[in-house]
């Protein structure tokens, strides 16, 4: 594995860790089985690149990805907060409205980020080489954004995001407005959701329609693989371990792809990936067992 | 509890040492004297596997052949653009003597992942549009490869062959396909110049073809399609409204003339990847990327259909049946 292949995993890693903590915090904290982030993703780089390749600065183009992300969020939750649609379903709907809306928001399938300025290359240090400076830089991006969930779920109006996960008639009781709870969670979750997609989208020449494709499954992927790695119930860590899985889940990827001298070859790669991650889910589940035998 | 944390820790932490151990000690690339060739797909399917096969096809014929002087390599993302983003990154530390992306998404992540690193698209439609190279020109940088784009000209002699007298084509089309929208703004431009008008039927779903068709009836003597991706999923429909209102229809893949549609001057993509290969074969011999002229298909194969025709209410000439590559009955 050449260090290109390693930065190169560490990289979509540390983009998809993003998909990771959002999806953390609508099937976890919230419980909310989310979809939309399969829609939200590829918004996110739509949204990004159009805005970017119109002359927007890339700071800016990155905040109204979020901003994009955040109102696909709020459109989910509302469906189902005000409108009762079922929480699985009413995300099945907006994530199929997604695909039409991203259309419309390129103007076509996909478009070109390669010649135009991005946040990569604004931030490179000079003297770096750029499949290093890009990690890094995702690597600052993504400690802001866990602190920043962190320090937001030690707050009150966070604690009341979790209490309506954890038990909503609970929370109900004590005086929380569940249903503006839901939608603050989920709009947060989008928004970080579709920054990994604006940030994805100028680390590889551009927004194409396709990018949203599986995008939930490796969320979810990264999500369950850092649960049984570190096996946590403080947030703080739990996010940590969110962040982990989903770099993980990459190397897994990145050895699934080296591993042709063992006669693989490139229709088993989904194969590969698939046993390396089951290794790693059962391997709690074996201490769980050793640990229930008595010593 | 504690203890068996622990024994947790202790098989994770052996699985990626042993992981790492073993992929290390994959040979490396770099070192090697053969000559080199990495093909990244964002998916695996007929026609992108028909450009796969033609370009080692032509490596083969070439004198390069896999596993013996040349270190071959294929990789597909199998749909998901994350993991094309990885294979691509891995290609480049795996510095090739050329990488080969098929198809738009893919080649877009390698162009942008190496500025020295030689690489060839196949099967990108508009890869001026895609960025990824300035012009139809000689890029002058580490890019270059064959375009899947059809050229209209040759689509449009088709036509009026099919149907001489032909004033007004319909064409059938998702406003959301970016290919589908340039070859109606180039038809739109070169229709009034062959003496014809354009009359555009837009179908955003797939279930709308067949009533787009229906709009057309009374307004058009021929109805041409590209290869758009809903009409083709949708053809049978056209091909109903074609045989009940005698509209001749004109395909740009050759498939929807098995399908019902009375010609198609379409791309054989074994060739396309031929053409590729040939182009790789260059760049091993020592060319530069960057002094190639990016190619458009130079292979365009011609089937028939006369019974479609008897149905659409044309005849196709002798002629024209036999310059077919292929007549289907």
């Amino acid at each position: 594995m050449s260090i290109f292949s390693l930065f190169g995993a560490l990289e979509i890693g540390l983009i998809f860790s993003l998909v990771a903590l959002g999806v953390y915090i609508s099937f976890r904290v919230l419980r909310f089985p989310d979809l939309t982030v399969d829609g939200s993703f590829p918004l996110g780089g739509a949204v990004c690149a159009v805005l970017i390749s119109h002359g927007t600065s890339p700071y800016l183009a990155s905040l109204a990805a979020m901003a994009a992300g955040a109102l696909a969020g709020l459109l989910t939750a509302w469906l189902h907060v005000r409108l009762r649609i079922m929480d699985l379903l009413a995300s099945i709907l907006v994530m199929i409205a997604l695909y039409s809306i991203n259309l419309r928001v390129m103007g076509g399938p996909n478009v070109p980020l390669i010649t135009e300025p991005t946040l990569f290359t604004l931030l490179q240090p000079p003297g770096l080489a750029e499949h290093i400076g890009r990690p890094l830089l995702l690597l600052a991006i993504v400690i802001v954004a866990k602190l920043a969930m962190d320090w937001f779920f030690g707050t009150e109006r966070g604690l009341a995001i979790r209490a309506t996960g954890s038990n909503a008639r609970m929370a109900r009781a004590q005086g929380i407005n569940t249903g503006a709870m839901v939608l603050l969670g989920m709009a947060i979750s989008n928004a970080l959701v579709a920054l990994a997609g604006a940030l994805f989208a100028q680390t590889q020449g551009g927004a194409d329609i396709s990018m949203g494709i599986g995008t939930i499954v490796i969320g979810l992927a990264a999500v369950i693989v850092g649960e049984s790695m570190l096996p946590t119930r403080r947030l703080v860590v739990a996010t940590l371990a969110v962040v982990l899985g989903a770099i993980v889940y990459r190397f897994f990827i990145a050895l699934a792809l080296n591993s042709e001298f063992i006669g693989l070859k490139a229709q088993d790669l989904n194969l590969v990936t698939a046993l390396l991650v089951a290794v790693a889910l059962v391997i709690p589940q074996l201490r769980r067992r050793l640990a229930r035998r008595p010593n | 509890m504690s203890m068996s944390k622990n024994t947790k820790r202790v098989s994770l932490a052996k699985l990626g040492a042993l992981a790492l151990a073993t992929a290390f000690a994959a040979p490396g690339w770099a070192q090697s004297a053969q000559k080199s060739v990495a093909v990244a797909t964002i998916v695996e399917h007929p026609a992108l596997d028909a450009v796969r096969d033609g370009i080692q096809a032509a490596l083969k014929q070439a004198g390069y052949e896999a596993g013996k002087n040349l270190r071959w390599q294929f990789q597909s993302a199998q749909g998901n653009t994350g993991t094309a983003a990885q294979i691509v990154r891995k290609f480049v530390g795996d510095q090739p003597d050329v990488i080969i992306t098929i198809a738009t998404p893919t080649s877009q992540a390698a162009v942008a992942a190496t500025k020295s690193v030689p690489v060839l698209f196949s099967a990108v439609t508009d890869p001026v549009a895609a960025k990824l190279v300035p012009n139809w020109e000689a890029s002058g940088s580490n890019v270059s490869g064959v375009s899947d784009l059809l050229a209209l000209d040759k689509q449009m002699d088709l036509l009026r062959q099919v149907v001489p007298g032909a004033k007004r084509v319909g064409m059938v089309y998702n406003p959301g396909e970016a290919n589908s929208v340039v070859v109606v703004k180039q038809l739109q431009t070169l229709l009034p110049k062959l003496g014809m008008t354009l009359v555009e039927a837009a179908a955003p779903r797939s279930v709308d073809v067949g009533s787009a068709a229906r709009s057309l009836i009374g307004k058009v003597d021929v109805i041409y399609t590209n290869t758009d991706n809903n009409v083709v999923s949708a053809y049978e429909s056209l091909v109903k409204v074609g045989n009940e209102s005698k509209i001749p229809l004109i395909a740009s893949d050759t498939d929807s003339v098995k399908r019902g549609a009375i010609a198609a001057l379409g791309i054989n993509y074994k060739d396309l990847g031929e053409q590729t290969g040939r182009m790789a074969v260059r760049i091993l011999k020592g060319e530069k990327p960057g002094a190639i002229k990016p190619e458009l298909s130079s292979k365009l194969e011609l089937y028939v259909n006369p019974g479609a025709a008897q149905k659409q209410g044309v005849t196709l000439s002798e002629a024209l049946i036999k310059s077919a590559a292929q007549v289907v009955r």
